[in-house]
């Protein structure tokens, strides 16, 4: 492992990751020494509107992967329409790679907690609620232990610190399934249905959750909120790049020295975030790596200078997603981290359409069978038309997701599929996982 | 004005480079449908909701990255839409999703039902490939599977595109089926244990164990037929045709009033499946499970092949030649027509045959002793003779059209009374069903509880005692003001009859509030009896019998002399029978009854044993065959060509299915009424059509309403209840005999109590109950229900609750319950 440079170490920006090492710091009063609840007194003295203005002029955009900006999701609720209005976190963090919500959730729960009473009071909702993955467990815990603290000291409840603003939290734990990290599938199964996703439109602003205008917003997110309100949005503007504000949270794994949380203004290279994690493993090369969790286009050590925010990276070819970045080397063979993530995606396919139900049946079997020592030259053009048909035909990105690691594998390594097939490389599976086919 | 609103509820579009002007909110796959550009599709379908769920529509759209999915796009202004015919893209994303749908579909179309009219084969030839690119592993299911007695389901064959389970939530409202897992291993399925963690039985069957639920919906079979694929297969059916062997011929049902389009598909002379034909006015594209599957009896074992005549001598019934038969019949009538023949036609003839036995009766035998009615008239035990029911059927119904199925649908509020439209007239049902969820029809039940067919309406509840409906109808403001809205109607069910006072009542509260009224009888040939004349009171077109410029218009119409026919009201069906029990009438000429269907099938059929000469024109052997003097088969409806009116009293008219040249009940008329010299010219049915389309409208006065006052509510000692009861679709009918998978749908007979009964008896839900009258006893489970005080509900004539003959009353009666089941003795009484 290898110390990185000063002018390296100045990059990072903790700011939603500050508490994260001090102890304790997911019970209350440690979070209200620290800060903590200083942004919501802050925020119930100004108009909602004013604060729906404050989070636009931050230029914060959404961490859930699109990117969307935060303060026009908000401002499409429409107001004075007699309607219940919701927000909803979506914190079903499941994209293979990703791990910056739950640690923030264990960790500094009330951060959250703090986010979504400003948020809800900019909306004018006066219930909320945080769809946390169900395997979670002890995240929720945490959570649901903060919720309890936040009633007890009336930053929940009715009437919230002599404002006249009333919320109710409810913290909901999900039956486990990465569908369900969608935005409309999540209201579907928060509802007590199947989580599958909606036909849109109407959006979720319009009609989301129980058919009322919804606001659904990442973790981070919505984390971001009350710092944004402490600091104003120039302070967030000074972080990140232009179009791309603020810090955000990489979570880098994968064959370097020291995997983890790194938070960083938007626009951090992956040299740097590689120098920040103590180098690569020793013996390891950057072979290939993820910007922003499976589902986005893989780059290649070409791309170690492009600026991670959601222009550059878009500019690259891929999607910062998640900025979940998985870094693998050349002693990891792009075929079988491609089957990993395939038996991935169609594990959690939700079925509802038929390119992603039936392309990643298709494709899982395939890959096993050349990981199997039994492929043949048609299948990579087979693979290739598959992956062409499920992406951008598919009900939800899930699909698209599923067919990015097949088509980036098939762009970049081709040589690595040629020698499995021509026995090059040896087999990685058995054949017994063939037994039936025909 | 209008001009700016016009152009505004318009958009422009192009499709395929063909300018097009579509309606706002118009999905582009109809625009194409429109001009004739066929986009393949599977999960989309005009009468559910869009789903998005298959993907095979996919077209190209000008300006979106991705192809748009046809059947979930709305038009837009200047949007640009290329097909697979002008976009190479939209021709390679069908290609692909059609080659994914097919990777995991067995491909067993030489022994798949659907093979020859399976949407997902003739989309594979025209958007698939040639071969396989697949060498993987097929999935597979255990197979079939029952999801009830009657629909099957191969879950390899399944392409998921959620048709039947949108169906059975968005339209039926029987949300029995639904998707199970996920990924390439989601499946249509019902809820069953062992997707719980129960053991299951392993054989995939559904039923075997505690907590299965089967597809319990009278709309099944309407998902069979909207089934793309040959996932779902009915049982009667299943193996048993190919499509193209087929002979397909639209017809009309014969079972409700609701009056469904059909197609009857036959083969070598015997039906072997209906579906639900395409009617947009009617039943659109649905029709229920008694629809679809209840043609069995037409080739019951008992059918009547030929005429039977009482032999003298032995008293036994032995086969005949038409020519004895028929002059047997005539002779006999000619005979007892001196003191006089009662006419019972029941309530299943076409109007043709309606019109044959009014005429006939009129005609030939001189009478007006003619009713249609076989099912109580008036409440148990009410005797003053007089016939409200009648005289409402005259003032309000006969050639009256004012509601229509639209109307119902855009209807702002709706009163039941006497209808359990679920069980009673299950398209009618569907259809306010559609008017509740999509626009806005609130539903007013007066009945005694909340069905579950009024629960999926959303209906609010006038709980009502059997009997005191009347007195609610005349007094109740919520009633009063839920048909005070422009567009309001007032449902009348044919059961209102049985409460004294009741269809006055709604007769007068119609005219009170401008509701429009609607009378809905069960059978298929009520509305066109009452129009062809077939009550004592009615002559044909709704003429009084009782005006003589109505009875001058007939006998010109029927070349007969001024003073031929009769111009006083005859009996209705109770007062025949009577009549023929004590020995007043010469003779009873029967066609399609039952007599376990009248108001006391004993006295029935003392009657019919009483009289001294019966005739019955019959399509199989019945309790009236059996006690008859001559027994003349005729024609079921698959084999003759005629006309029901519907409940809206539109015409719905059909061919015959099967040519087998068996006679109509009109044609047997006018050759028993040609060897009494009579030329009746009912032989033909065209013939009857041009007669009736050649009579002019009724310029008669329309008779008074009704004005019979509401009776009182009978009091109920300790353990006594006043009964309640409607039939089950699905129940002992004779018109479903035959089909066992079929009759395994019915819903399960149970006797309903209110929680005051419940606790004064000591039972709980499933425990036994006996409901009993002087006559006989009734024990059934029971479940607790929320009833008013002391009523007690039971099905009408399903297995083990033949309430009529079991029990000798009706609606309104009052009944003992005691908990358990009897001893020996059935009750008090009893003991012969």
């Amino acid at each position: 492992m290898t110390q990185p440079r000063r002018e390296v170490l100045q990059k990072l920006t903790p700011v939603l990751t500050k508490r994260w090492l001090s102890p304790d710091a997911w019970k209350i009063d440690v979070y209200q020494r620290l800060d903590g609840y200083a942004a919501l007194r802050k925020a119930l003295d100004v108009h909602p509107d004013d604060l729906i203005q404050l989070v636009k002029d931050s230029g914060l955009r959404g961490r859930g992967g699109a990117g969307f900006p935060t303060g026009l999701k908000w401002g499409f609720i429409p107001q004075g329409d007699g309607k219940p209005h919701y927000l909803v976190v979506n914190a079903d963090e499941g994209e293979p790679g990703t791990c910056k919500d739950l640690p923030l959730m264990t960790y500094d729960p009330h951060s959250l907690i703090e986010g979504v009473i400003i948020a809800s009071y900019a909306i004018r909702a006066s219930r909320a609620f945080i769809y946390i993955r169900g395997e979670a467990v002890h995240a929720a815990r945490r959570l649901r232990h903060a919720v309890r603290e936040a009633y007890a000291k009336g930053f929940l409840g009715e009437n919230i610190l002599g404002s006249g603003f009333d919320l109710d939290l409810v913290v909901h734990s999900g039956a486990g399934a990465y569908i369900c990290g969608e935005e409309t599938a999540l209201l579907d199964s928060l509802e007590g249905f199947r989580g599958q996703p909606r036909l849109r439109p109407p959006f979720p602003a319009v009609a989301g959750l129980y058919a009322s205008p919804t606001v659904v917003n990442n973790v981070g997110t919505i984390a971001s909120v009350p710092y944004i309100v402490l600091g104003g949005a120039d302070w967030w503007k000074s972080m990140g790049t232009e179009k791309s504000s603020g810090p955000m949270i990489y979570s880098l794994s994968g064959r370097i020295a020291n995997p983890g949380q790194y938070e960083c203004g938007l626009g951090i290279t992956l040299r740097e975030l590689i120098e920040l994690a103590g180098g690569m493993q020793p013996g390891h090369n950057l072979k290939f790596w993820t910007p922003g969790g499976s589902s986005t286009p893989l780059l290649t050590d070409e791309h170690l200078d492009i600026p991670l925010d959601f222009e550059g990276v878009a500019g690259a070819g891929s999607i910062l997603g998640t900025t979940a970045t998985q870094i693998f080397s050349d002693q990891d063979c792009p075929v079988y981290a491609t089957w990993r993530w395939l038996e991935f995606y169609h594990h959690e396919s939700c079925g509802k359409c038929t390119p992603c139900r039936e392309g990643n049946y298709w494709m899982v079997r395939t890959y096993r069978r050349i990981l199997s020592g039994q492929g043949a030259y048609a299948d990579l053009d087979t693979l290739q038309d598959t992956a062409d048909n499920i992406f951008g035909r598919s009900f939800c990105g899930l699909g698209d997701g599923a067919a990015t690691p097949v088509v980036s594998t098939l762009k970049w390594f081709r040589q690595d599929y040629l020698d499995y097939i021509e026995g090059r490389t040896a087999p990685r599976l058995s054949e017994k996982a063939l037994v039936g086919a025909h | 004005m209008t001009d700016v609103a016009k152009k505004t509820d318009t958009v422009t579009l192009t499709v395929d480079g063909v300018e097009v002007v579509a309606e706002k909110g118009e999905l582009v796959i109809r625009v194409a449908e429109r001009m004739g550009i066929a986009i393949p599709r599977f999960c989309d379908h005009p009468l559910l909701a869009p789903a998005g769920a298959c993907r095979q529509c996919l077209v190209e759209v000008e300006g979106q990255r991705k192809p748009v999915a046809s059947c979930t796009q709305t038009v837009a202004e200047g949007m640009v839409v290329k097909t697979q015919l002008s976009s190479p893209v939209a021709a390679k994303a069908q290609a692909g999703i059609m080659e994914m749908l097919l990777i995991n579909h067995p491909l067993d179309c030489p022994t798949c039902d659907k093979g020859g009219e399976c949407p997902l084969q003739n989309q594979a030839m025209s958007s698939g490939r040639a071969d396989t690119r697949f060498h993987e592993h097929k999935r597979e299911y255990e197979k079939p599977i029952h999801i009830s007695s009657q629909v099957l389901l191969d879950r390899e064959r399944c392409i998921l595109c959620q048709r039947c389970t949108r169906f059975s939530e968005e339209i039926a409202g029987d949300k029995f089926i639904d998707l199970m897992d996920r990924s390439s291993g989601e499946q249509i399925n019902v809820y069953r244990d062992d997707f719980f963690g129960g053991d299951g039985t392993g054989d995939g069957q559904v039923g075997d164990d505690e907590g299965d639920v089967p597809f319990n919906s009278y709309f099944s079979g309407n998902t069979i037929q909207i089934c793309p694929v040959g996932a779902l297969t009915g049982e009667q059916y299943r193996f048993r045709a190919r499509p193209f062997d087929l002979v397909s011929t639209p017809t009309t049902c014969e079972h409700c009033a609701a009056g469904c389009s059909m197609r009857a598909d036959h083969r070598r002379g015997k039906v072997l499946r209906r579906l639900a034909g395409d009617e947009p006015a009617v039943n659109e594209e649905w029709n229920c499970d008694k629809g679809r599957w209840g043609f069995r009896y037409a080739n019951a074992f008992d059918r009547l092949t030929t005429p039977l005549v009482r032999e003298a001598d032995t008293g036994e019934l032995r086969e005949a030649s038409w020519s004895e038969a028929l002059l047997a019949a005539a002779e006999g009538l000619k005979a007892a027509r001196e003191r006089g023949v009662g006419v019972l036609t029941g309530g299943r003839l076409t109007v043709e045959d309606a019109y044959a036995y009014a005429k006939f009766a009129r005609v030939v035998l001189g009478t007006n002793d003619v009713d249609f009615r076989a099912r109580p008239l008036r409440a148990s035990g009410a005797s003053d003779g007089t016939d409200e029911e009648s005289a409402f059927l005259a003032a309000s119904v006969a050639g009256v059209t004012d509601v229509t199925y639209a109307d119902v649908e855009d209807a702002p509020s709706a009163v039941i009374v006497g209808l359990e439209p679920e069980e009673e007239c299950p398209i009618l049902f569907l259809r306010m069903r559609k008017g509740h969820l999509k626009k806005k029809l609130q539903v007013t039940a007066v009945a005694p509880y909340l069905s579950r067919g009024f629960e999926k309406l959303g209906a609010a509840l006038v709980a009502a005692v059997p009997g005191d409906e009347a007195r609610l109808l005349a007094t109740d403001p919520a009633i009063a003001a839920a048909l005070g809205a422009p567009g309001a109607i007032l449902f009348v069910g044919e059961r209102l009859a049985t409460v004294p006072g009741g269809l006055s009542a709604a007769a007068a509260l119609a005219a009170r509030t401008g509701a429009r009224l609607a009378w809905v009888p069960r059978r298929a040939g009520d509305r066109g009896a009452v129009d062809a004349g077939c009550l004592p009171n009615l002559l044909p077109g709704g003429r009084p019998v009782t005006d003589a410029d109505a009875l001058a218009e007939i006998s010109a119409a029927w070349d007969l002399p001024d003073g031929a026919l009769p111009g006083t009201p005859g009996r209705d069906t109770d007062g025949i029978l009577a009549a023929a029990a004590d020995g007043t009438l010469g003779g009873l000429l029967v066609a399609g009854v039952d007599p376990a269907d009248l108001a006391d099938p004993r006295l029935a059929e003392q009657a019919l044993d009483a009289v001294p000469f019966l005739v019955s024109l019959e399509l199989r052997q019945s309790a009236v065959t059996r006690r008859a003097d001559v027994v003349l088969p005729v024609a079921p409806a698959v084999e003759k060509a005629g006309t029901y009116l519907d409940w809206e009293g539109r015409l719905r008219s059909f061919e015959a299915v099967l040519p087998t040249g068996t006679m109509t009940d009109g044609r047997v008329l006018e050759a028993i009424a040609a060897l009494l010299e009579v030329s009746l010219g009912t032989g033909d049915v065209n013939a009857i059509r041009r007669e009736l389309g050649a009579m002019p409208a009724s310029r008669s006065a329309r008779p008074a309403l009704p004005s019979v006052p509401p009776a009182e509510v009978p009091q109920r000692g300790e353990h006594e209840a006043v009964l309640s009861t409607w039939h089950h679709l699905i129940d002992l009918g004779s018109m479903l005999d035959g089909d066992e998978p079929l009759a395994g749908t019915a819903r399960s007979p149970l006797v309903r109590l209110g929680k005051d009964l419940a606790g004064a008896l000591g039972v709980v839900d499933g425990d036994a109950v006996t409901v009993s009258t002087d006559r006989g006893g009734i024990t059934l489970p029971v479940e607790i229900t929320d009833l008013p005080p002391q009523v007690v509900w039971l099905p009408t004539n399903s297995p083990g609750s033949t309430l009529r003959r079991s029990l000798g009353v009706t609606s309104g009666a009052v009944v003992r319950l005691a908990a358990g089941t009897p001893g020996p003795i059935l009750a008090e009484g009893a003991h012969q």
